[in-house]
């Protein structure tokens, strides 16, 4: 993929993928991160994702899809997806310009994005290697 | 050529005729004012009589409007004589802030003036009656400077006017939108008075940034007091919810009035993502359900 330093990071913490976006993407590091994130759900057995947008300070309607796509892949991957951090203008203007958020799901912060995650967990028995 | 002639003639004579007047201004205007001075009492009474019957300052009292008639009866006679208006203004200005609490009207204030101007022209007529043409120019000094009265006192009115009614807005924007934490994760906004879209853009604003700041998980929006709603602050609210689910929060909108409800339902504004409840007793149980506290029955088997 593109070359140059990752604007993101993945981290593991039991179940859970921490996705972190750090500034700004444009659409190919987008298109990166999505790549990216869904290949560790399936190499660290995620049940879930967080994904942290609390940097952007926009998020245009290719970030949304992509990011609408990520929790499609995941779930199909077997993990939830919860959306954390979403600023209150980006908020509202993501409403304002019609985007489609449709399946996203959505949380204040890390911390409720996990509270979700937990208050929705199953309990697997394949879940201890 | 004689036309041109006939021009240049008129125009001189004019030119002729303004410097006299500038000349009748210097002797006139103060033999005005000393005129003005020496029937002070006579003609502020008169002054006062007109007002009365002219059913003007009803607001006052007749001791605050005999004060106030003197004032202003001196403010304006020392314009005459100094010919600077920031003083008038200064005391217009000062009046104004003192009679607008009163529901003093506009037209009082232009009226009261008009009056004073009115009851002065008259004694100049009575005074210079044999003469006309004496009188013609002591009019031409009296009337811009009398003018330039009127003015100031009328506008510096409307200024005050205007600024406490521009305060009395920000006032009532800060006050309009209050976004009230009841219980932990839970805010109220509640919502009185017509709601256009300028305070539906600072509902939103206040309301995205009390999530954030309350970390709210429900909020609910209480319209009760709201009379009627445009399709535009309909779609704005609708857009607010949707914005509110994206930061983690769900909304729930209490006290649609039927009115609302049916224009919200002939507009075909799509509610069908939005939560709401009859009243806000009932939007703060359903609140507390979502919010996993048992709804509160003091007897039954809540847990602490």
């Amino acid at each position: 993929m593109s070359p140059g330093p990752r604007l993101f990071s993945i981290l593991r913490q039991g179940a859970t993928l921490i996705a972190s976006v750090h500034t700004a993407l444009d659409d190919s590091q987008m298109e990166r991160f999505r790549e990216d994130l869904v290949d560790r759900i399936g190499r660290d057995r995620a049940r879930g994702v967080v994904i942290d947008v609390a940097a952007l300070d926009v998020i245009d309607s290719f970030a949304t899809r992509t990011l609408r796509q990520i929790t499609e892949m995941a779930r199909l991957r077997g993990a939830r997806t919860v959306v954390v951090g979403i600023q209150p203008d980006v908020a509202f203007v993501i409403v304002r310009l019609g985007m489609d958020t449709g399946s996203l799901v959505t949380a204040l912060d890390l911390e409720e994005g996990l509270e979700y995650l937990a208050a929705r967990a199953v309990p697997s028995a394949g879940a201890a290697r | 050529m004689t036309s041109d002639q006939q021009g240049s003639a008129t125009g001189g004579s004019r030119a002729g005729t303004a410097e006299q007047v500038l000349g009748d201004e210097d002797v006139l205007l103060p033999e005005l004012v000393a005129h003005l001075r020496e029937h002070r009492t006579r003609l502020r009474q008169q002054w006062a009589t007109r007002i009365g019957e002219a059913h003007l300052l009803q607001a006052m009292t007749s001791q605050e409007v005999m004060a106030e008639t003197t004032s202003v009866y001196d403010n304006y006679v020392e314009v005459l004589e100094t010919g600077s208006v920031e003083a008038l203004q200064r005391y217009a200005r000062d009046l104004s802030e003192r009679i607008i609490p009163r529901g003093v009207e506009t037209h009082e204030v232009v009226g009261i003036v008009l009056l004073l101007r009115d009851v002065l022209a008259r004694s100049l007529f009575e005074k210079y009656q044999r003469d006309v043409d004496l009188l013609n120019r002591v009019l031409d000094a009296y009337e811009p400077a009398a003018n330039r009265i009127a003015n100031t006192v009328a506008v510096s009115f409307v200024d005050e006017r205007e600024r406490v009614i521009r305060q009395q807005q920000d006032a009532i924007l800060e006050l309009s939108t209050p976004v009230l934490p009841v219980r932990e994760r839970l805010l109220i906004l509640p919502i009185i008075g017509v709601l256009d879209s300028e305070r539906a853009r600072q509902l939103t604003v206040q309301l995205l940034n009390g999530i954030r700041r309350h970390r709210a998980r429900v909020v609910v929006i209480d319209i009760t007091g709201v009379p009627t709603i445009d399709e535009t602050v309909a779609n704005h609210l609708v857009q607010t919810v949707d914005a509110s689910r994206l930061m983690g929060a769900d909304v729930i909108i209490t006290g649609l009035s039927p009115d609302i409800a049916q224009t919200l339902v002939t507009i075909g504004v799509d509610l069908s993502k939005m939560d709401t409840v009859g009243d806000l007793q009932g939007g703060l149980e359903e609140a507390e359900r979502m919010l996993g506290y048992a709804s509160g029955r003091p007897d039954g088997a809540a847990g602490p």
